[in-house]
């Protein structure tokens, strides 16, 4: 077990350091400039402004720098936003995202895995056709259209929910739910499968055959074989959705780190593109780490190396 | 004369696939006592298995029972409720399959699988349901019971698997185990062990045995009685004796012939049983085996026959040996 977390802390450093070279040197290959606006600056200024932040140093000594400040926990100064700390940014807006996205993933999974067990028990029956053809249409519409789908009917025709904001419980509604309908239709179709496949299992006839009741054969014996292709679904899907949907962000004026992410690549706000991009990659390696344990928790024959 | 176990009369049951109704137990009707050791003979689709099944009310959609009594230890099978019935599954009758490979869930302990049969059945406590699972560990032949009670199915051999499958089924010392080809997923000197540890296990237990296979060896080496199935029916029924040495059906006969012999010349060849078994969709009118059989008669494709009782505990469904009744008959009154 030692063993194993090691192995994958050294592979994470390879990879954080791999993510963050290739970002920090295309980002210098992008034209433009982030002090470049309509109203162009004077040469004077620009040559100040690139003096003040190091950026008329070569690429090299600027990574240099970089990488060292890095050591430090320090993600550097914003190039856009005055005076604000891109730790300061991430810690400001990624609660935010998480808060909207994690909601999202609850749902999805609390809705997505009954349905697709559901649909499983009555393979061929109606409500089985009725979750398939839901799910297809779930599958195939973009969160950008859903969102939009959503604003014009509950905000514009019903008035039921705001289109925009997070100032109360009511507003997160529209956003979740357009971030959660992929997620939760992907999940109940992967289920479905799952729990087709393991309801055809010899074990499932050995607990009937034992006198187990048919709730305990589902809950205890069916469930939790059928539910680890979901769970190798979910770690990257928590990391990507915690970090905040640009998107649906942006649709619904939300003030999370996925809109940040996106306008400083922009802005080429240069340290925070790279602060947020390190920031996402360890994220997305520790919930792909994460879900390695969990899933050695929950199917015992899978082995850590 | 000891009691009856299980009285089956005139079983029916059938698949009905969309394809039409497939009769996959017509007319069965056997019964046991107390002790017995039955085989039950056959290839694969004769309705050996779904019989057995059904002693323990285990048949999956679509199959279901349309007519006959199941008489078990004094319950109506055919009766009885789903609820009713999960009291007696694994208490008072128990079922072994075939691949003890797949059998076990992959991710649960055995002892929680052990123990699951225990605490439905039983009003054990937990210290005494982890005692009777290590007693029953012991019992089919697991060293160190203590800590195998923690590990997982994938760390045993598919013969010890087996065991644990035994262990499970004999848990709550049921009156009936059932034994669906136990042995045909194992290697040969696997198998022996595991049949071995059956037979002394009965003895120990004082339950009956169903054994379902097509491997008539094992039926000789374990078997008292024997009853050969062919397409949903019982076509000959004996005790070993009679069926090896006094074979009255064609069928039994084939499947005889087909077994390789050390005593025979070394060159011999072995006699497969012509053509295919029958489409269950579509079953003749007559005898279903007419169609193999190479002593078929006119009258076999049209009506089935009757049993025919050779002895008080060997009957057969064949028109040759009706023939044989009324030919005997008639030379009885000839020379009366």
């Amino acid at each position: 077990m030692s063993k194993f977390i090691l192995k994958r802390l050294g592979f994470a450093v390879l990879t954080l350091a791999i993510v963050i070279t290739m970002t920090f040197f295309l980002m210098y290959l992008i034209p433009g400039g982030p002090f470049l606006s309509e109203k162009a600056p004077t040469q004077a200024t620009l040559d100040a402004l690139n003096a003040k932040y190091g950026l008329d140093q070569p690429v090299y000594i600027q990574f240099k720098n970089y990488v060292v400040k890095l050591f430090e926990g320090d993600f550097g100064m914003s190039l856009k936003q005055r005076g604000r700390t891109v730790n300061d940014i991430i810690s400001t807006k990624f609660p935010v995202s998480a808060q909207v996205g994690g909601l999202s993933i609850i749902v999805a999974v609390l809705v997505g895995i009954p349905i697709g067990s559901y649909a499983a028990l009555h393979r061929g029956k109606f409500w089985d056709r009725f979750f398939n053809v839901l799910s297809t249409t779930g599958i195939a519409f973009p969160s950008f259209v859903m969102a939009t789908v959503l604003i014009v009917l509950f905000s514009v025709y019903m008035k039921i929910f705001p289109s925009y904001g997070l100032e109360a419980p009511i507003n997160y509604v529209l956003p979740v739910l357009s971030l959660a309908v992929y997620p939760m239709a992907y999940i109940s179709r992967l289920m479905r499968s799952s729990m087709l496949d393991v309801l055809g299992q010899d074990y499932m006839r050995t607990a009937r055959a034992k006198g187990v009741s048919q709730f305990r054969i589902l809950f205890k014996h069916a469930l939790r074989n059928a539910v680890l292709p979901v769970i190798t679904y979910l770690g990257p899907l928590i990391a990507y959705t915690l970090t905040g949907s640009f998107v649906v962000e942006q649709i619904f004026t939300i003030p999370g780190l996925g809109k940040e992410f996106i306008k400083s690549i922009m802005n080429r706000d240069y340290p925070l593109v790279m602060g947020t991009t390190i920031f996402l990659a360890a994220f997305v390696i520790l919930m792909n780490f994460i879900v390695d344990i969990v899933y050695k928790i929950v199917d015992p024959r899978i082995k850590l190396n | 004369m000891s009691k009856v176990l299980l009285d089956i009369r005139n079983e029916r049951l059938s698949f009905f696939t969309p394809a039409g109704e497939v009769k996959a137990i017509n007319d069965v009707s056997f019964s046991m006592n107390e002790g017995d050791v039955l085989g039950i003979v056959g290839e694969s689709g004769s309705g050996k298995s779904v019989t057995a099944y059904s002693i323990m009310g285990l048949n999956a959609e679509p199959g279901r029972l349309i007519g006959g009594e199941i008489h078990f230890n004094g319950h109506r099978i055919d009766q009885m409720s789903e609820r009713e019935l999960r009291k007696i599954r694994g208490n008072e009758v128990s079922i072994i399959f075939q691949d003890p490979m797949t059998s076990l869930n992959p991710v649960y302990t055995i002892g929680n699988q052990i123990v699951e049969v225990l605490r439905l059945h039983t009003h054990l406590n937990r210290k005494e349901q982890k005692a009777r699972a290590i007693e029953l560990l012991r019992l089919v032949g697991i060293s160190e019971p203590e800590k195998r009670l923690k590990q997982y199915p994938h760390e045993f051999s598919g013969g010890m698997r087996q065991r644990i499958m035994i262990a499970i089924a004999l848990a709550c010392e049921p009156k009936l185990l059932i034994a669906d080809e136990p042995t045909t997923a194992l290697d040969v000197t696997i198998q022996a062990q595991i049949l071995e540890l059956m037979i002394e296990l009965k003895n120990k237990i004082g339950m009956s045995i169903i054994m379902i296979t097509h491997d008539l060896g094992i039926v000789s080496t374990i078997c008292e009685k024997i009853a050969v199935m062919y397409a949903g029916k019982i076509v000959e029924y004996g005790t070993v004796d009679e069926i090896f040495y006094e074979t009255a059906h064609e069928y039994t006969k084939g499947l005889l012939r087909s077994i390789p012999k050390l005593t025979e010349k070394q060159h011999e060849k072995l006699v497969p049983i012509d053509g295919t078994p029958v489409d269950m969709l579509n079953p003749p009118a007559g005898c279903p085996f007419a169609s193999r059989c190479s002593s078929c008669m006119k009258i076999c494709l049209s009506q089935m026959p009757e049993y025919t009782h050779l002895s008080d505990t060997h009957y057969s469904a064949c028109w040759l040996l009706q023939k044989k009744e009324l030919t005997k008959g008639e030379e009885e009154e000839n020379r009366g």
